[in-house]
């Protein structure tokens, strides 16, 4: 359950934008997940319910932008998609290279009064 | 779109505030706080010539066994320091003290694994390994541990024949985040159904670079390539220590 302390995160960030950008309640948090990244969705959404109780951000939708990973096929000799590590190659069903990236988690963009 | 409400009208307008959104772009890594702490942490290990080593796996793979007996081969080649991660209780860094060498012990507490924060506040606790391996016991899990850096120059993840040779695709993410899959109880192969070729064509389907070492820390059967690895990134470290000629002071075990 790291989702929680991954959501300590966000208020954290959401604090100081707050400082920066003079903001008071927050409507709405966007997250821009990489398909390859070691969270779950449903946990992130349990514990931002938790971690924003009292902030600026308490009671804010909690949005995902989920964007894929990618990974070599050294049989087509292309970059392909994938969805998770174990991932086969969607054309000639082949074992994958990983290629850095697709696991970041960030917050987008905040929609807030 | 209005630049500064993020409203649809092109033309000049009041911003009430109250009745008008904004949208604020941030495009921040939700884990920047953990990743400037473990860049903090890595320039420290750098600054005192530290190898320093974060060990993962499941509960009950033989971590701490595996310490014990690297720091009886090592001990007295060069200093070495433990962080303990668990939940709860400082027995596994009792175990690791019974061999003469500094442990401390983090306790968790809910937590299911250790943060590059934890570790940096352990340091100010420990009398630092300059020249030498520290090694973080992190917490028994394979699934969150993989998300944190915690300055370390490699994740060595642990796993024992007793789990099942399935366990690197099951646990994909600390997998591909460790640089050392290290295959413990070898000494049980004849008793458990577990394929060994296989086990590491899985991990390399998630990692191909993954190094691997199959050893059993309780006969010690396969330990010396295992130590022979440490031995070189401790040297290594010390030799990028700056200005390390006279603090180096590596023995030859």
């Amino acid at each position: 359950m790291h989702e929680l302390s991954l959501c300590q995160g966000i208020v954290r960030i959401i604090e100081t934008q707050a400082k920066q950008h003079g903001f008071s309640a927050v409507r709405k948090v966007r997250l821009d997940i990489g398909a390859l990244a070691c969270v779950e969705q449903d946990a992130l959404s349990f514990g931002f319910t938790a971690a924003t109780k009292g902030t600026v951000a308490e009671g804010a939708e909690l949005a995902f932008i989920v964007s894929p990973g990618h990974a070599w096929c050294p049989a087509c000799s292309q970059r392909v998609e994938v969805k998770t590590r174990l991932d086969s190659c969607s054309t000639c069903g082949a074992w994958l290279m990983p290629l850095p990236g697709g696991d970041e988690i960030k917050v987008k963009d905040l929609e807030v009064d | 779109m209005c630049g500064v409400c993020g409203c649809s009208s092109e033309s000049a307008h009041r911003h009430d505030e109250a009745k008008h959104k904004r949208l604020i772009e941030v495009e921040q890594n939700l884990l920047a706080d953990n990743n400037t702490y473990a860049a903090r942490n890595r320039i420290l290990f750098g600054r005192r010539g530290i190898f320093a080593l974060n060990l993962v796996s499941s509960p009950g793979s033989g971590k701490t066994t595996l310490l014990v007996q690297t720091i009886k081969n090592l001990g007295d080649a060069f200093p070495i320091a433990v962080i303990e991660g668990d939940q709860s209780t400082d027995l596994d860094a009792e175990r690791i003290r019974a061999t003469g060498v500094e442990a401390l012990q983090i306790n968790t507490g809910r937590a299911c694994h250790l943060d590059a924060q934890a570790i940096s506040q352990a340091l100010g606790g420990l009398r630092l390994p300059e020249s030498g391996a520290l090694f973080i016991e992190n917490v028994g899990n394979l699934v969150c541990p993989a998300s944190f850096d915690l300055g370390e120059a490699h994740k060595v993840v642990v796993l024992s024949v007793t789990e099942g040779d399935d366990k690197p695709l099951k646990y994909p993410d600390m997998f591909h985040a460790a640089d050392l899959m290290i295959i413990n109880k070898v000494d049980l192969l004849p008793y458990v159904s577990f394929d060994v070729q296989r086990c590491i064509d899985y991990a390399r389907r998630v990692n191909p670079d993954i190094e691997v070492k199959q050893l059993s820390a309780t006969t010690s059967e396969g330990m010396e390539p295992w130590l022979a690895w440490v031995r070189a990134g401790v040297l290594r470290a010390a030799l990028q220590r700056p200005n390390n000629a006279t603090k180096y002071h590596y023995v030859s075990a």
